[in-house]
């Protein structure tokens, strides 16, 4: 047998219930089909923590194992594996009543991409007060690499996702509104804290590449209410702001 | 001054701080590589602080050698960067496929050792030493599977590897038991046999019996100590090829880092008494063989 079909065949009896590969037959073949599959659940599980402790173990291995049926992974670093989680539990039929899960997954992914991010000097309120108020306008800046956040419109997903990340057993009833969410760091650990439309809104246009000062129309267009000096004090002290490489490169 | 590696340790996140602290003579870590691939943060400067401490390995487990298809070029770019950045001691991977047509199985999967899988896996070991600009190590895999269709013996397969591509080897101890156990063939003999000179490294573990087949199907489980059959054979291989890194891996039931410590310093006794064997034997002191770590200005050996 060519090297390609016996891999062909053998990759295709790892998910197959009833192969025709005559490996497949042999009662250590059972070896291979758990070792894959345990090995991609337990990274899942792993990957969305706080998933997993909303839903319970039994619960969450069970739907991870019909998305690793669907979705293998494509990458040998298991840290990577299921980006698309959140996206699959917004399709999956039994996870219906529970609308807020994908939001979950959204933050617990969040959570990864910020941990493995590159390393980048976050910039603070005492390097911006040095700048002339013409220079401001004018000043690009960027996200943090490893700043990632998201505004929910419908539910308390932020809430609900830290009280599981810190394994909070809090009974404190939930106040149903939008909420948004800002990942970040600044050195070592993750850190986070709640988010407004204005922030998102601030920051989308800074990833977009526009100037402070267009990013400051766009907040207050996202959210009348907003106080840009409070919102850029704010985002400078979470450690969510970079000078743009771009304009580190021109200065 | 640099050391000799003697016996070494898997290095799990848990003991990162001890790891760093331990004074361990010869002492040495192996980690897999995937969980460094990244673009920054903590993981790559913990694992720095213990480069800076001791000699690092690094021991790939997703390249798919025995795939019927070249590395992945991106995998491969984030392999050499990260051997750049971290200078490892030893670079190893697996006689072993876990890619077929873009997706990843996270395991070691075997394949008929024919004509056309040695050109094949030739190939990719080259490619894979060019791109990283260093020799590697294969590594024998544990089997569990009788498969028809070899036209090579496992050893004689490696040996065709080494004289192609002048890579070097990785005998799994607790590999050769577990396969020898579950194909029926006799473990000591496949020790005696396995070509001494390029054993860059040797791998122990511990093995579970399977939950549902029993003591007649062993699983290379890593999650135990290594049993006294395994020891039995190291002491046969060391005795005869000498003294070789030696690593003791545990990925499941991982114990405090004492315990682990203690297992890895059987293993470093064990390599001492080898070595004064041989000596004694050909009555002539005898250098130590042990790959020497590059020395690098930033850290100091102990």
């Amino acid at each position: 047998m060519k090297p390609a079909t016996f891999q062909s065949h053998f990759a295709a009896a790892l998910f197959d219930v009833r192969p025709s590969f005559e490996l497949a037959s042999q009662p250590a073949f059972a070896v291979y089909r758990n070792t894959v599959m345990k090995g991609c659940i337990d990274a899942l599980e792993a990957n969305y923590p706080s998933v997993a402790r909303l839903v319970g173990s039994d619960w969450f291995r069970a739907a991870a194992a019909v998305h690793v049926a669907a979705r293998p992974p494509h990458d040998g670093r298991m840290l990577c594996y299921g980006a698309d989680f959140a996206g699959f539990l917004a399709g999956f039929e039994p996870a219906a009543d529970l609308p807020y899960l994908p939001g979950v997954a959204r933050l617990d992914h969040s959570w990864t991409q910020a941990h493995t991010a590159a390393d980048a000097h976050a910039i603070d309120g005492a390097w911006l007060a040095t700048l002339s108020p013409e220079a401001l306008g004018t000043l690009r800046i960027a996200p943090h690499p490893a700043a990632r956040w998201h505004w929910f419109p419908d539910a308390p997903i932020f809430t609900i996702w830290e009280r599981n990340r810190n394994a909070s057993d809090s009974t404190e009833e939930l106040d149903w509104h939008g909420e948004g969410a800002l990942l970040t760091r600044p050195r070592d650990a993750v850190t986070w804290r709640g988010a407004s439309l204005g922030d998102c809104a601030f920051l989308d246009a800074c990833a977009d590449g526009k100037p402070l000062g267009d990013a400051a129309v766009a907040a207050v267009t996202a959210q009348a209410d907003c106080d840009i000096a409070d919102l850029l004090a704010g985002l400078l002290r979470a450690g969510a702001l970079v000078v743009a490489p771009s304009a580190e490169r021109a200065s | 001054m640099d050391c000799p590696l003697t016996a070494g340790l898997g290095l799990k996140p848990e003991h990162y701080d001890a790891a760093r602290a331990c004074t361990a003579r010869g002492l040495w870590f192996e980690v897999h590589p995937e969980n460094y691939m990244v673009a920054g943060g903590p993981r790559l400067r913990w694992l720095e602080a213990v480069r800076a401490a001791h000699p690092v390995a690094l021991h790939g487990v997703s390249l798919s050698l025995a795939g019927d298809a070249p590395p992945d070029e991106d995998h491969l770019a984030r392999f050499a960067a990260l051997v750049r950045r971290i200078e490892p001691a030893l670079v190893s991977e697996h006689l072993a496929w876990s890619t077929y047509d873009g997706r990843y199985f996270p395991d070691l999967l075997p394949f008929p050792r024919s004509d056309e899988a040695l050109h094949r896996i030739a190939e990719n070991i080259e490619r894979t030493q060019a791109a990283l600009g260093r020799r590697i190590a294969v590594e024998n895999p544990s089997h569990y599977l009788h498969i028809d269709g070899h036209d090579w013996d496992e050893i004689d397969f490696l040996r065709e590897l080494v004289r192609r591509t002048g890579c070097g080897l990785l005998l799994d101890v607790n590999n050769v038991h577990v396969s020898a156990r579950n194909l029926g063939y006799e473990a000591g003999a496949y020790i005696d046999r396995f070509p001494g000179k390029d054993v860059l490294e040797i791998h122990l573990a511990g093995h579970s019996c399977d939950p549902v087949l029993g003591e007649a199907l062993l699983i290379d489980s890593h999650d135990a100590p290594v049993a006294p059959e395994v020891w039995a054979l190291y002491r046969r291989l060391i005795g005869r090829i000498g003294a070789r890194p030696t690593l003791v891996e545990r990925d499941g039931n991982v114990p405090a880092f004492d315990e682990l410590l203690a297992e890895r310093d059987v293993a470093a006794a064990e390599l001492c008494a080898a070595e004064m064997a041989i000596s004694n034997a050909n009555g002539l002191p005898r250098r130590p063989k042990p790959m020497r770590a590059p020395a690098r200005a930033t850290e100091s050996f102990r």
